[in-house]
């Protein structure tokens, strides 16, 4: 293990590089395009010998990487925003066809207007898509969760394609001391992969893809919703191996002074480290707030977040991207549907914050908070809340 | 190359039993170029008649491996297939050979999926694309493609009372992939079966992305009768309007030459598609899709050398 300064792209495709894929098929778009040309120096340089598919679309990039996944390879891609969008339609497939394929998300906002810079409407979109979806506050756990998903992706009844977040320019471009383990290490952690299906298999061969109607389609989404089941148990359990290898935990999330908190914020990605700061400056104030920074967004850690959030009077939920119900962002609507019913149910605010890159700093943590403690003390909120807008 | 007697030995990779309708163009085809075969096989499909129809779950029609991804995509799942084959034999993990072969029909080729076509052409892939071209997206009800001739009637460029059929002419395809420079492109058509055969397996032994377009009969969308297709095929290749050729590494080859060049008539009047030219009124029409077969034609003598 040694420690390095690497941005969040560079950090990623050290990952990529160190698990050394048999296929990685990939487009540039920002803000991930650098993980593409440095994917592409390694490979020229010799320092991988993945073989890799300069594909001219995000869509062949998914199209071409379920084509590796089902040949029995270990396939990866990477993309953004609007590459991510135009994947849609074949996540779903990749995701149905049980093929554990890897792709780090650079998060940016989704076009009208063109924009370039972080919010999550591009993993929310694919929110439904059947994808594994991991988040990471910085750096470290870009790179934490790049190797891990290799793992929860291709265990044992999980088999799905998983996603890992990182945000657009605020980590992807951000330099910061992170450990990263040797190359060794992460080959001995990743395994060798055998699928147990292949196209390649000439002695037994398979059909991919069919068509299947009203009377098998129900029963193939439905094993999805046991192999989410599957998932749920392995991400845990891959966490701990990682664990001890490195030293560093991780769960469905991270509480961070909770103890006695009666005012917490959760939400997803670099936003969280920002509010770390926040907490600590209002807890020298004596004020009882809290942090709950979600690691894992799909499958939803229903169960856990219940027990963790049950008893705390006011929480507040941050979403980076809008669903335009006119209810809030999907964070807040999957936080309602896991409280609604349950004991001891905190009061749910929805802040709806930084999309197209609208910068969030310490005292726009502060100040949120703030409006959370008066509404603990009675004050009006709204449920929803744009925070940072003209409006 | 096999001889007829040795192909009809050769257990079918596409077995008996799909559930195409009878007469259909595309098995043909399938069958026509998997018997020219000489690896194991990985077929790919893009949505179409040919897919929905051969992989009813639980069942499916295919002895070989098979990927269906999605409409538009089959080129670049194929190459993703192919990629790693290339992946895990350099690492060990595999031996032997295999044929690529990607079937589309013309919806899925000319129009959706032309992007993905181009760019695993562009890209060199290792593998075969073969076009079964039926003039319109007949799986969802004959729908006018990029490929439908002029004139046709489908249900999106119906005869009307002033619009009679379709008013453009077709997009000619197998000169947009010869222009990627790839080693093996050509135009083919089952009622030439040892043409067909002869280039499947000549784009199989060149290394790199080839492609071969074929006309498929569709009865249903032509409205002709089941036991008559080959029959029709053979005028659409007399009557010029469907060239057999070939472009290997850049140079342009004429496969056949009608002994007598048939009007252009003599295909469209088997056709219900065509009908409604043949009522008073539409000689222009006729006229015109003479005109563009004949310069078509000319064109193609000419890059041949046949002039």
């Amino acid at each position: 293990m040694k420690r390095v300064a690497l941005t969040g792209n560079e950090a990623v495709s050290l990952a990529m590089k160190q698990i050394n894929p048999d296929v990685v098929a990939a487009y540039p778009i920002t803000p991930q395009t650098e993980i593409v040309q440095m994917f592409s120096q390694y490979v020229a340089d010799g320092q991988v010998d993945t073989e890799f598919i300069t594909v001219e679309s995000e869509h062949s990039a998914m199209s071409a990487s379920i084509g590796a996944s089902a040949s029995g390879a270990r396939a990866m891609t990477a993309t953004s925003a609007n590459g991510l969008a135009l994947m849609w339609e074949v996540m779903y497939i990749a995701a149905s066809s049980r093929l554990p394929i890897i792709m780090p998300v650079v998060n940016r906002a989704l076009s009208a207007p063109i924009n370039i810079h972080c919010d999550h409407s591009d993993a929310m979109g694919a929110r439904d898509s059947g994808w594994i979806q991991l988040f990471s506050e910085n750096s470290q756990e870009a790179y934490d969760n790049v190797i891990q998903a290799i793992r929860i992706a291709e265990s044992a009844n999980v088999l799905l394609p998983v996603m890992v977040n990182l945000d657009g320019f605020i980590i992807s471009h951000a330099v910061e001391n992170i450990d990263v383990l040797d190359d060794e290490k992460v080959q001995d952690f990743i395994g060798s992969y055998t699928a147990d299906y292949s196209l390649l298999d000439k002695d037994n061969p398979i059909t991919f893809g069919p068509l299947a109607l009203q009377d098998y389609y129900f029963e193939a989404k439905r094993q999805q919703v046991e192999a989410m089941k599957y998932a749920h148990k392995a991400i845990p359990e891959v966490a701990r191996e990682y664990e001890k290898l490195t030293g560093r935990g991780y769960g469905y999330f991270t509480p961070y002074r909770m103890e006695d908190a009666e005012v917490v914020i959760i939400g997803l990605g670099s936003t969280m480290g920002t509010a770390q700061v926040a907490v600590d400056e209002l807890r020298k104030e004596g004020n009882k707030v809290g942090l709950l920074k979600l690691r894992v967004f799909r499958p939803f850690p229903k169960e856990e977040l219940a027990r963790m959030l049950a008893g705390i009077p006011v929480v507040g939920v941050m979403d980076r991207a809008d669903t335009f119900s006119g209810n809030g962002g999907p964070l807040f609507a999957d936080l309602n549907t896991v409280l609604y019913g349950g004991e001891e149910r905190p009061e749910l605010y929805n802040f709806i914050y930084g999309l197209g890159g609208r910068d969030i700093n310490v005292s726009n943590l502060m100040e949120i908070y703030r409006y959370l403690l008066n509404a603990r003390d009675g004050q009006t909120l709204n449920r929803v809340n744009y925070f940072g807008v003209r409006e | 190359m096999a001889t007829l007697k040795e192909m009809s030995r050769k257990e079918e990779i596409l077995t008996g039993g799909h559930r195409l309708c009878a007469g259909c163009g595309a098995s043909i085809v399938a069958r026509q170029v998997l018997s020219a075969t000489q690896n194991p096989v990985v077929v790919a499909l893009a949505t179409g008649c040919l897919e929905v129809s051969t992989t009813i779950y639980p069942h499916t029609a295919w002895r070989s491996s098979y990927i269906h991804n999605a409409f538009e995509n089959v080129a670049a799942t194929l190459s993703g297939v192919e990629t790693a084959f290339r992946a895990l034999k350099k690492r060990g993990k595999l031996e032997g050979d295999f044929d690529f072969i990607a079937f589309g029909g013309d919806g899925g080729t000319y129009d959706i999926g032309l992007q993905s076509l181009s760019g695993a052409m562009e890209r060199g892939h290792d593998l075969l694309y073969v076009c079964y071209d039926n003039g319109a997206y007949m799986n969802t009800g004959i729908q006018r493609s990029s490929a439908t001739p002029s004139g046709a009637d489908t249900t999106t460029s119906p005869a009307g009372r002033v619009i009679p059929g379709k008013r453009e002419n077709r997009k000619e395809l197998t000169d947009i992939i010869a222009a990627h420079n790839i080693p093996y492109v050509a135009q083919a058509a089952p009622s030439n079966w040892k043409d067909m055969t002869r280039k499947a397996q000549k784009a199989l032994e060149s290394d790199g992305s080839t492609f071969l377009n074929t006309l498929a009969v569709c009865p249903r969308g032509w409205r002709t009768a089941e036991e008559k297709g080959i029959e029709i095929t053979k005028l659409a290749v007399d009557t010029c309007f469907w060239p057999l050729f070939e472009v290997e590494n850049g140079k342009w080859k004429l496969n056949y030459k009608p002994k007598e060049k048939l009007p252009l008539v003599e295909w469209l009047k088997v056709q219900g598609r065509f009908k409604h030219l043949f009522q008073k009124g539409n000689e222009e029409m006729l006229e015109k899709m003479q005109e563009y077969v004949d310069q078509r034609w000319q064109k193609i003598l000419r890059l041949c050398g046949e002039e």
